[in-house]
């Protein structure tokens, strides 16, 4: 079986050699694992400023093997980790069959139907899936998979983030630019939804029309197509793409803070992290991958992270233990959000905090203070128990 | 008895002046220096400049020297405490967080937060004597009172390191809760204590067998299990009662060494995470990160008495007679 190759496993080696003698002799248990990714073509976009990364959330997965490989050193346990990135149009379901032969936990890069599909396939009954793309609320929902966990946050939860941070500085009269396509409308539809949970209130909407380079006519064009919404404390903007958003702020017809896709935004990681010990994953992240971590670099790390804890704590890599550990409430992982994460029961999404940032610093962990929740306020964020229509998990 | 009886009508007396003066320092983690309080004043009175992001500090035994861990100056810095004069530096290693100083004064050692290493320095001959592989993120150091274990824990690999000091070669590594902060002997070397900051606990083994002897929760109305966050601790000389900093919990929970049950909580400033006694040991001194100040608490009555702003930050305490 191909094996990646990364600089940490010599070093790891080398710490086995160095403490083996000294540890009492545990049963050698050896983890495989894949990291499946089906490449999208990313749409156009207007600017070239932040392209997407060859290796994004492949480069968390691979933190997150080194980072666990240590604590396995110390325990007799080998963890492998094989990437396999299938081009688009190319055949992932056999990549998936054939990922699944050899190991039952996989890390799943790829869009909610090619989700779907590979949850569904006769191979993949006792498998443990990660999705670590999708934040579609029907997986979590009545699409949800018992083989299916997710650590990439809901869109709700990163929509419902921010509408607690508005509502919190009493920002609630909002206005809304939605982009032209599909995935914009559906963050609108999340957005929409967020702010009626949190009152807030969304007073107009304008969908994004230019075919324009705004690079040049942003200027001219942007106060003019904001002029006629009505006054509001903040302009959200749904564009999932990251395309226009970027040319709106700083050039509206009113001077109002932008939110949403862009400006001040939940996120499932934010490079501007620093407490909570996360200054330490980000530099370890930075001096591996050469660049700043993500949303779904965070995702892979956090998804590897729980198979290298839950193995360590009940010694063994049955996946059928694992799922049942990492549902349970002895099971806590460390994610440097400065509380302990955990999967909810009802649908398999990773319970975790949120921030909300800028582009220069975390501005709120939410859930905020003051958001009550009869269980968890953590739970305030996304679907909840009484919400999901998920029944593969029992509920 | 009566010590204890004498003590109690001093301190019902009122807000009383300790009979013994002493100092503490507090490391300042983002303002690069310390804040010397005076414990009979309870005021600041010197402010004193040192390395990048100063975190673990601690004198030798006869309180001649202090040793502050300069984490994003990679150095330990050597300070003569009369004259705030930082003398020379150690080599320490990637990020130095925390260190121990053996009871002999001789050897430092030193965990090296990002760089998955325990570093051990000769601090006469000022050369590395040795460097161990630990988990990834070690920070919690603990050197028993003979001398001869000293304890990393790592914060990743949710792990204590049992090192041999003769051999400088770990002996066992024992599992604990996620996040260990702290680590520290008891003073007749019998228990080793581990706080865990996201596990929420803190582990009591025994030392001979390194096996888990208890394990202490904390419960506190109004305030989400999870943000119940145990860092730093330290116990009182009699080996009776254990005073242990909850972090963004804003509490300090003090502990029955014998029992493990909890007995008080005490309110304190925000994010809690080191604390020292004042050398007289009736006043016990937390660092609070986020509020920047430094909460003075009556070690006999448990009230808070004081609030005592110092730099951006505070981390690590150390007291001076």
């Amino acid at each position: 079986m191909p094996k990646i190759r990364i600089s940490g496993t010599v070093s790891a080696c080398l710490l086995t050699a160095l403490v083996v003698a000294a540890t009492p002799a545990r049963a050698e248990i050896a983890v495989a694992m894949t990291y499946l990714r089906e490449e999208v073509k990313a749409p156009p976009v207007l600017s070239n400023l932040d392209p997407i990364p060859d290796d994004l959330g492949v480069a968390g997965a691979r933190l997150a093997l080194a980072d666990t490989e240590t604590t396995g050193s110390f325990l007799g346990h080998r963890y492998m980790l094989k990437v396999i990135s299938v081009e688009p149009g190319g055949d992932l379901i056999a990549a998936a069959k054939d990922a699944l032969a050899s190991t039952p936990v996989l890390f799943l890069d790829a869009p909610s139907e090619s989700i779907l599909a590979v949850a569904d396939l006769p191979e993949a009954s006792g498998a443990l899936i990660f999705n670590i793309a999708s934040g579609e609320r029907r997986l979590r929902d009545t699409d949800c998979r018992a083989n299916v966990l997710h650590t990439i946050p809901e869109d709700a939860m990163r929509a419902d983030a921010l509408m607690q941070v508005l509502k919190a500085k009493r920002w609630t009269r909002t206005v809304m630019i939605v982009g032209p396509r599909p995935r914009d409308e559906a963050f609108a539809t999340t957005l929409r939804a967020a702010a009626a949970k949190f009152g807030v209130e969304i007073l107009a909407e304008k969908t994004w029309t230019f075919d324009t380079d705004l690079r040049r006519a942003a200027g001219k064009e942007v106060p003019l197509f904001t002029q006629d919404l009505p006054d509001h404390d903040v302009l959200l903007i749904a564009d999932e793409a990251d395309d226009f958003s970027r040319f709106v702020a700083d050039n509206t017809w009113l001077p109002r803070p932008v939110a949403g896709s862009d400006g001040l935004r939940g996120e499932g990681w934010a490079p501007v992290l620093e407490q909570w010990g996360a200054v330490q994953l980000q530099n370890r992240f930075e001096t591996r991958a050469q660049r700043e971590m993500q949303s779904r670099d965070y995702a892979a790390w956090t998804a590897l992270r729980t198979i290298g804890e839950a193995v360590t704590r009940i010694n063994s890599a049955d996946p059928a233990k694992l799922r049942a550990h990492i549902l349970s409430d002895a099971f806590a992982l460390d994610g440097f959000k400065g509380r302990s994460l955990g999967y909810r029961g009802w649908n398999g999404q990773l319970r975790q905090p949120l921030p909300v940032v800028n582009a220069r610093a975390l501005v709120e962990l939410a859930p905020l203070e003051g958001y009550l929740h009869p269980e968890n306020d953590m739970d305030t964020l996304g679907l909840d128990r009484a919400e999901s229509a998920c029944k593969a998990f029992g509920g | 008895m009566k010590r204890t009886l004498s003590l109690l009508l001093a301190l019902l007396a009122g807000p009383s002046l300790p009979a013994t003066a002493g100092e503490i320092w507090i490391t300042n983690e983002k303002d690069d220096d310390i804040s010397v309080i005076d414990t009979a004043t309870l005021e600041v009175v010197r402010t004193i400049a040192t390395g990048e992001r100063p975190r673990g500090i601690t004198f030798n035994s006869d309180h001649s020297r202090i040793y502050i861990c300069a984490s994003d100056s990679d150095a330990v810095e050597v300070m003569d405490p009369a004259t705030g004069e930082i003398l020379h530096e150690l080599p320490s290693g990637e990020d130095p967080e925390q260190f121990v100083l053996a009871p002999d004064d001789r050897h430092l050692w030193i965990a090296n937060e990002d760089d998955a290493v325990t570093t051990v320095v000769d601090v006469d001959t000022r050369e590395v004597v040795a460097q161990i592989n630990v988990g990834i993120e070690p920070e919690g150091m603990a050197v028993s009172s003979d001398g001869k274990i000293v304890v990393t824990t790592s914060e990743t690999t949710n792990m204590a390191h049992w090192i041999d000091t003769a051999t400088m070669k770990i002996v066992a590594n024992t599992l604990v809760d996620s996040r260990p902060r702290h680590a520290k002997f008891t003073k007749d070397g019998a228990e080793l204590w581990v706080s865990s900051e996201i596990g929420g606990t803190v582990t009591v083994f025994d030392v001979a067998t390194r096996s888990e002897k208890g394990k202490i929760r904390f419960a506190i109305t109004g305030v989400n299990a999870d943000l119940i966050q145990p860092v730093g601790f330290d116990f009182t000389p009699d080996g009776r009662t254990a005073f242990i900093a909850l972090g963004p919990a804003n509490h300090v929970a003090v502990v029955d060494m014998k029992t493990f049950e909890v007995e008080d909580y005490i309110l304190v400033g925000r994010r809690v995470w080191h604390m020292a006694f004042s050398p007289d040991h009736q006043q016990l001194f937390t660092t609070n990160g986020v509020s920047g100040d430094v909460t003075v608490i009556d070690v006999a009555t448990r009230e808070p008495m004081k609030s005592i702003k110092v730099g951006r930050f505070p981390w690590g305490a150390a007291a001076r007679p």
